[in-house]
This record gives structure tokens, sequence and C-alpha cells, in this order.
């Protein structure tokens, strides 16, 4: 390029940019989507169908890691003819991304969290589900029929999956006797030698110890902090910061972390205890301390433009009955809502009833504080508590 | 001229640069053949099992027939509209040429992220789905740019009096393209379509945001190491993916003289 | 004239008409090859970089992610206010800087033997040579240092053999430094090495008939010739590192977040488009005035 031809070049190429951005955001609309919590999701009109036809061949799925694992999902692909295709994801909110991602029509159904179901809900994601055509339905726990997290005024967006708790996972080599306490994961001690989620929902679990470190602050509820609330667990995880030797964004993660030694102690889901033990090369353990824990519901939804919606509900009943229920709790830790899954779970790992809590899931049920979207209205009524979007900026402040 | 100290140095320094270049990936090959399937050193020992395990994985063939067609298309598409856009600037003198240099030069100049979400946001607005297609146009965005350099190059140094003699004796126009300008740049759109293809079938960033529910090999390698769960058959993976975007670079330096595959390849 | 002539010259008489007119206005035959491809980026590359551009102004609805076309600001303030921002910013900027004096330094006396010490043959051996690990792809060349820098892995193994204790860099910022040197490494060589080649031997002769000796010619002749070729090769370094977040997720810790990680949360993760949007405009700024330093240094000549 000529040195005198260029100036007048980027001016010309300057001008043409600026013209074009003026025009469009002139012309851009004023369109506001729907506020928080509009009364009607945009999807409840939708009939769901009567009757399930023939299986399209393929089935696209965003699931969580350990939940379509080959030991039973071949059996349905020979059942059904469905070929799966998994996509697994890290968090909720990345489960939330990619069901909006590439105008929705993409994936079939999501193995969402409580706290991505409203935001999918209302998003206009989802779309409503029979649950007439899921046969082992009324097997189910009566709450886990129609929980406040996917079923709104009557309407079923969804079938509930399995539940479970986010454990404390720790080196027994490091820790010979189980740690009591979350303490462990906040102790300086430990620099270095901690992994947690890179997940913004983590600041409900500092909020979770902090309602028994520091009482005073009156957390009742970890999803619903007010302002001072909310700076104190940011605070205690920019302290944790220099603890962490990396946030973990899969198990995956997580799992390698533990064995190659990098991590001692973190946040976990019982998954990569039940993986970690199986590849036998670093002895570890999980416990819930005495604080508590955070957990997750989890819901099969079906996508609003799911392209094959007949394998989506060949799928949900399928991992609804009490076989694989059991086969899935086993897999990953967790606890199915199938009443009939307990027999099942017994018969194939004598023990594992009590030790999910299969069978009295109610006291457990009420020692977990599940993952549910913050909003701003509090539970009293007032609207000073802290909304989603300022924990996921908080969450960037933290971590940077 | 160089004093005989200083060219011993230099050479231990170059030497000291190979090994530090080729290591790595001579590790890889070697942990394709590793018997455990925990990734750490030193290896237990060597063995060809992983490789069938690979081929065994449907997923893992998926996404290799899903790369290899994204990039048979986006080469061909950049084929056609680079030679065309490299043809139309040779001959061109008009004020706005520079700007469209710079515009081609763009997709790699930019990183890599800002044309994933940038064409990502696009098919948004558009309404148009994720799909094959839409990796194409990904990949053919940034193809266009590698063909379009080798064919302007190899261009702007063939004579124009070729072609003008050829016109003297009578050919029209269509028969001087054919039997000459096409041969004397054969090798460059050769070359050019080989490096297109190697960076279609590497590329992941831009990959990742205009694929829907599909993928290519580099996406499947990058959830399968973030996953931790399949390691032996990603180091198998990535040891076919070095040599299948190796073999046809070197294919590509042996036409054009290496010039072309040095000039800005990588949109990563 | 025979019959078979006369029909020829009348079968190209039949073309004539286009190939005159293509003559006549030679543009136009221009104009039309360059159509295709010119549309194809104005219409699509140009067309979504700039809409890139729009959705930086606009902002989400918090509940549902979907986007609000209302112009605003808020992006670029929260930016330029946020601290952990202008810590990611630095550190990533920091950090393609450092990559890029490293990768000038390991290259500078590579190139230097390649173009002026070594013969015909070992150039276009070292020329390959250098090309190779260039092409060869990107993720598994970073997988591979995976395997080099973790705590069981070659690096550890070495250093603990012969007795040193091992370094532990997995997972930290001097491993991110490492990767990204070793793989923006070719980018740097070629260009220097060009312009290495293009510096004539009898420029470094008459600084000898000067009196000056090997080491003086050298940094006074051949290294301010050699600089455009290292701008030309630092562009590569600098811009690949400012938009990269693939190595710092799966070679880097806590506290390696750079702009690419931030934009791809944002949008995979967070779905928050307009916001990376605006982040997305910091490195294209930094890169401009990059670009026009580098030209003013000659980087473009040497490309």
């Amino acid at each position: 390029m000529r040195s005198n031809e260029a100036p007048a070049m980027w001016v010309r190429l300057g001008t043409f940019a600026a013209a074009v951005l003026i025009t469009v955001t002139a012309c851009g609309s004023n369109t506001t989507t729907g506020g928080s919590t509009a009364a009607q999701p945009p999807t409840a009109g939708i009939k769901p169908p009567t009757s399930v036809g023939a299986g399209e061949g393929q089935l696209n799925l965003i699931a969580w890691e350990g939940y379509v694992d080959d030991s039973w999902v071949k059996q349905f692909t020979a059942n059904t003819g469905c070929k799966v295709n998994a996509k697994y994801a890290g968090s909720s909110d990345e489960m939330v991304s990619l069901m909006k991602g590439g105008g929705g029509g993409q994936w079939d159904m999501v193995s969402a969290s409580g706290d991505a179901d409203l935001r999918l809900i209302y998003g206009g994601d989802v779309k409503p589900m029979n649950t007439d055509l899921i046969p082992d339905f009324k097997n189910f726990q009566n709450y886990f029929k129609a929980p406040a997290y996917n079923t709104i005024n009557g309407i079923h967006y969804g079938i509930s999956l399995q539940w479970g708790p986010n454990t404390l996972l720790y080196s027994t080599k490091k820790f010979p006797i189980a740690p009591t306490s979350w303490s462990v994961i906040y102790d300086p001690a430990n620099k270095g030698l901690v992994t947690v989620p890179d997940n913004p929902i983590q600041i409900a679990d500092a909020a979770l110890y902090l309602m028994k470190s520091q009482p005073n602050l009156g957390i009742k509820d970890p999803y619903e902090l007010t302002q001072k609330q909310f700076d104190a667990s940011v605070a205690l995880l920019k302290q944790q910061r220099p603890l962490i030797k990396k946030y973990w964004g899969t198990a995956g993660d997580e799992i390698t972390l533990f064995e190659n030694g990098d991590v001692v102690v973190g946040a976990a889901w019982p998954y990569q205890t039940i993986q970690l033990k199986a590849d036998g090369k670093v002895a570890v353990a999980d416990t819930i301390p005495t604080e508590g824990a955070t957990g997750w519901g989890d819901t099969w939804m079906l996508a609003t433009n799911a392209p094959h919606p007949n394998c989506a509900y060949l799928w949900t009943a399928y991992v609804s009955t009490a076989k694989v229920q059991a086969e899935q709790a086993l897999f990953f830790g967790e606890t199915p809502v199938n009443s009939l899954a307990c027999a099942e779970m017994e018969s194939l790992q004598a023990g594992s009833c009590a030790q999910y809590h299969a069978d009295a899931p109610g006291s457990y049920f009420n020692t977990i504080k599940f993952w549910k979207t913050p909003i701003a209205t509090c539970p009293d009524g007032s609207s000073n508590c802290i909304p989603y979007a300022q924990w996921q900026t908080a969450w960037t402040t933290i971590t940077a | 001229m160089e004093g005989f100290w200083t060219k011993v140095a230099l050479r231990i320094w170059v030497a000291l640069i190979l090994l530090f270049l080729f290591v790595p990936i001579l590790l890889i090959f070697f942990y394709a053949f590793n018997t455990s399937n925990i990734e750490s050193w030193p290896i237990p020992g060597l063995t060809l099992k992983w490789f069938t395990a690979t081929w065994d994985d449907a997923q893992i063939r998926t996404a290799l027939g899903l790369s290899v067609q994204a990039g048979l298309a986006a080469t061909a598409l950049s084929l056609v509209l680079g030679s065309c856009a490299a043809f139309a600037i040779h001959r061109m003198t008009f004020f706005g040429r520079d700007a469209i240099s710079l515009l081609f030069v763009l997709p790699l100049a930019l990183p890599g992220i800002i044309t994933g979400i940038a064409l990502n946001a696009f098919f948004s607005f558009g309404g148009v789905p994720l799909s094959f297609w839409t990796i194409v146009v990904g990949h053919t965005t940034f193809c266009i740019v590698v063909v379009y350099n080798n064919v302007l190059a190899r261009l702007r140094r063939t004579q124009g009096s070729l072609i003008e003699a050829a016109m003297d004796l009578g050919a029209s126009g269509f028969q001087t393209f054919r039997d000459i300008t096409l041969p004397l740049i054969s090798t460059s759109v050769v070359a050019g379509a080989m490096l297109a293809f190697a960076l279609s079938f590497d590329e992941v960033i831009v990959t990742t945001f205009t694929a829907g529910a599909q993928n290519t090999l580099p996406i499947w390698i990058f959830g399968a190491i973030r996953l931790g769960q399949r390691l032996p058959e990603v180091n198998v993976v990535v040891s076919f993916v070095i040599l299948v975007t190796i073999v046809p670079v070197v294919i590509a330096a042996r036409l054009t003289g290496g010039g072309g595959a040095a000039r800005v390849p990588a949109a990563r | 004239m025979s019959v078979t002539t006369a029909g020829r010259l009348r079968k190209n008489r039949g073309a004539a008409p286009l190939q005159s007119l293509f003559w006549r206005l030679p543009w136009l035959r221009s104009a039309l090859l360059l159509t295709p491809p010119l549309a194809w980026f104005v219409v699509i590359y140009l067309a979504s970089l700039v809409l890139l551009l729009v959705t930086a102004f606009w902002t989400i609805d918090t509940f549902t992610t979907q986007i609000v076309q209302v112009w605003s600001l808020d992006n670029f303030t929260l930016i330029l206010n946020e601290p952990a921002y202008r810590l990611i910013i630095g550190r990533t900027v920091g950090l393609a800087a450092v990559v890029t004096i490293t990768d000038a330094v390991l290259a500078f006396p590579f190139a230097y033997f390649m173009a002026r010490v070594a013969s015909r043959r070992t150039q276009t051996i070292l020329f390959a040579a250098v090309l190779l690990p260039l092409w060869a792809s990107y993720l598994a060349r970073v997988y591979a240092w995976i395997l080099i820098l973790n705590h069981s892995g070659i690096l550890n193994w070495s250093l603990q053999s012969i007795g040193l204790p091992p370094p532990e860099i997995g997972y930290t910022i001097p491993a991110m430094w490492i990767v990204f040197s070793y793989i923006w490494l070719p980018f740097m060589i070629i260009p220097t090495y060009a312009a290495l080649e293009r510096v004539p031997e009898s420029l470094l002769e008459a600084a000898a008939d000067l009196g000056a000796p090997r080491w003086r010619a050298v940094l006074d002749v051949v290294l301010p010739l050699a600089i455009p070729g290292v701008v030309a090769g630092s562009i590569f370094t600098f811009s690949l590192t400012l938009g990269d977040y693939i190595t710092p997720i799966l070679v880097g810790g806590a506290g390696s977040t750079f702009i690419g990680n931030v934009v791809y949360s944002s949008v995979g993760i967070a779905n928050n488009v307009p916001f990376a949007a605006a982040l997305a405009m910091v490195p294209v700024a930094i890169m401009a005035v990059y670009l026009l330093i580098a030209r003013r240094l000659g980087a473009f000549e040497a490309l």
C-alpha cells in the first residue's frame, strides 16, 4: 500500500462502517422479550401428542456426563433403532445456551437440573410433555410427578429423572479421616490442592457454608441472598481463589486432576467418586459434611423444535423403567424417582438402595438444598434478592 | 565469514530448536502405541490395540466422515471463489483494489474466535439453523484466502506476454485460458486446494460456533480431551490428524517451492 | 477460401461478440470474476462482522437470555469499570507480548543460521522442517504438551530422574507461556528468515571493510534490516495469542482466564452474545493499532 493512498483508504472504510452502523442501529427495533416470570410460559399452548409413532432413527441429547452410558443406551438403540448422539455439558448455563443455540432445532432433549428448568420453560425452549405416554410415570414417587421446577399450572414441561447431592470428594491418603465440614475447601493449609466447579451456582455452596459459620448473616436459602449475604459469599470465594488449582469444567477435568495428584480435595458429584474408584489409580472417598449440601433434581425436557420427538418419548419411557433407573442410579451415584427401582438396585448391588436413600427419600431429601434459578424476588416478597445474571458476572470476577 | 565458534553455537541452537519443535509431535505418536490407558511417562509397553478400538468407535467414524466431507466441500467452493478473485485482482487497477485485498486477508488476520462468533450471530439473526452447510460456509470463508494467495502469487509470476502471444496467434479467450493459463497456474491451484483442505480438516475454533449437533474430528478431539475418558483413542486420532494435515502441505510445498505454504497459513 | 475455413471463421465470429465486449471493456471481465467471491465476503463475512459490532451495543434479558435490541453502552461500561476484566485483558496482552518476545529471541539465531550460514540444501531441509510443525494439527500439539507437562508426564519424570525437584508447572501461566511459544514459533521463524535472506552479503562485506567486527556488523546492519520480518512474525504470535481460548482451558489452571475464554463462555455458556461481542472488540482494536504500528515498521512488505 502506498503511504499517501493508505489514509484515504482507512477513512473510506471507516466512514462506510460508521454509516452501516448508524443505519442498522437506527432501524433496530425496540423489542423487549418477556419479563422474568410472565404468567404463562410461551409454549403452554402446545398440545403434546397422544401417541408415540415410529422412531426416527436418531436422537440428539444434551446430558450430564454419565447420563448416557453405553451400558443402557445400547439396549435402547437395539429396541427402538434410535441412535443416540449425546453432547455432555458441564453446567446448567451451558445446557440452556446449547438449547437456544442454532435456532433451537438441533437437540431433542436436555437433562436439565432445577436451576435451568424455569429458564428453559419461560424462554420457550421446551414444550409440554404427555405423561400418559410414559408407562412408568404412575410408579414415580408423588413429589417427582409434578415438582415445582418442571410443572407449571398443571402442565408438565418434562419428566423427572433422578436427583442427588453435590459431595465433598477427598483423597483418603491426605485425609485418612473423612472431613466433617466444608471448611476444608476454604482452608489455606490446602493451598493449590483444591478444585471446585467452574459454575456461578457455586456461590450458593459458599452461602450454604456461611449459613452455619456466620449465622449472623441470616441466610435462610442459599439461592435467595440479599446484597449483604451475596457479598459475603463472594468474598469467601475470592478468599478461596488462591487455594484452587483449577476450576473444573467437566467431571472428566476433575477426575484427571485427582488422578494426576494435582488436587486432594474438592466439590464433586458422586459420579467422580465412582469413576475414580473404578480406575483405581488414586484412593478417594466422598462425604456430605455437617453443613449439608447443595444438589440437583434432573428432568428430561423435550425441545420445542425437537427434530426426533418419537425417539425422544421412547427414550424417556425407557429411562423411566425401574431397571434403567436402577442402573443409572448406581452408575452415577444418584437417587431414582421410580419407587420400584429400589428392588432393582438391591439386586444389582446389595445395600445400594439404602446407600443412595432410594427407600427413605423424605428426610434425606430435605437436607439437600436443590439447585434453582436465583431471582430478584425474595421469599418474603421483597425484590432485593440478587438475580442470576449478577451471579454470573460475580463469578467472572471471582475466577478472573 | 562467521567465526568458527559462532557457527558451532548456531548449529547447537538450531539442533535444540529442532528438538523443541519435533519431540512433542513424536511423543504423540509414541503414546498412540501405549499399552496402558493412563497417560504417564515412562510408557509401560507398545501395542496396536488402540488402533482397532478407535476404528470401531462409531462416533469417531462419523466425525471423521463429517470432517472429510466438510473439507472437500469447502475446498471445492473456495477453489472456485478464490481463483476467480485472484484472476480479478490480478488484472484490476481501480481505486478499491487495496480495500478488497485487505478484505480478503481479514479472515486470517482476525482471531478465529471473532470470525466464529460473528458467523454464529449472523446465522441466528437470519434464522439459519446450524448444520453441515453452516460449517462449510465458515470453512470456505478462510479457505478462499489460502487459494487466493496461492493463485495470485503464481499469476504475478507468470508472464503476461505468453497470454498475449496466444491471443495474437488467434486463440479465443477460452482456448487461451484452457491451454495456456490453466497449465501455468495448475500447480498453484492444486497447492491452494491442499492447503485449504488441511486448514479445514484441523479447524476447531470457527467450527465450534458454526456446528450444531454435529461433530467434526477436531471438535470430537477437544471434547474427548476435556471428558478425559478415552485418552488412548484420542492419542490415535490425534496422530492420524497430524498425518492428514502434514501430507497435503508437503505436497503443496513441493508444487510451489514452499512459498505458498509459508504465507499466512493458520486461522486457528 | 475453402468452405471449412469459412466455417471456422464463422464459428469464431459467433464467439466474437462476447470476446470483443471483454476487449472493449476490460474491467467487465474482472468485475464478473470478482462478483461471486466479493458477494460472498460482503454478504456473509462483512455483514456478520458488522452485525457483531452492532450486537455489542445490545443487551440480553437476564432471565430468558433473549437479545434485547435496544441501543445501550452497558457492555462497554462494564468492561471498562470492572477490575476483573481489566485484569483479564492485561493478562492476555501481557502474555501475548512475552510470547512474542520469546519467539523472537528463539527464532532469530535459527533464522540467521538458515539464511546466512546454511548451505542451499540445508536451507531447504530446515525450511521444510519448520513448515511441518506449523501445519501439524494445533489441537494435537497442545495435547502433546498436556502429556508432557502433567504431573506424571515426561518433564517431571526427566527432572526427577536426574535428582532435581519436579517443577510441577501443569495448569499454570508458565505452562501456557511454553505452549504458546512452542505453537507459534514457526510463524516467527519464517518471516524472519525471509527478511534475513534478503539482506545482501555485500552490505556485510562493506561493514567489514570499514573495520567493524562481525558482531557489530550484525547488530548495526543485519538486525535493523531484519526488523520488518520479526515484526511481521510478531503480528501472528501476538494476534493468535490474543484470541486463543483453547490453550488456557487445556493447559491453564485457576487464574488463566483469557479474553478468548470470557468470550467463549459468554457465548457458549452464559448465552450473552452482546457482551461477548463487546469484549471481542478489544482484541480487534488492539490488533488494529498493532497493525498500524507494524505497517509503519515495514512489516507488510515482509509478509
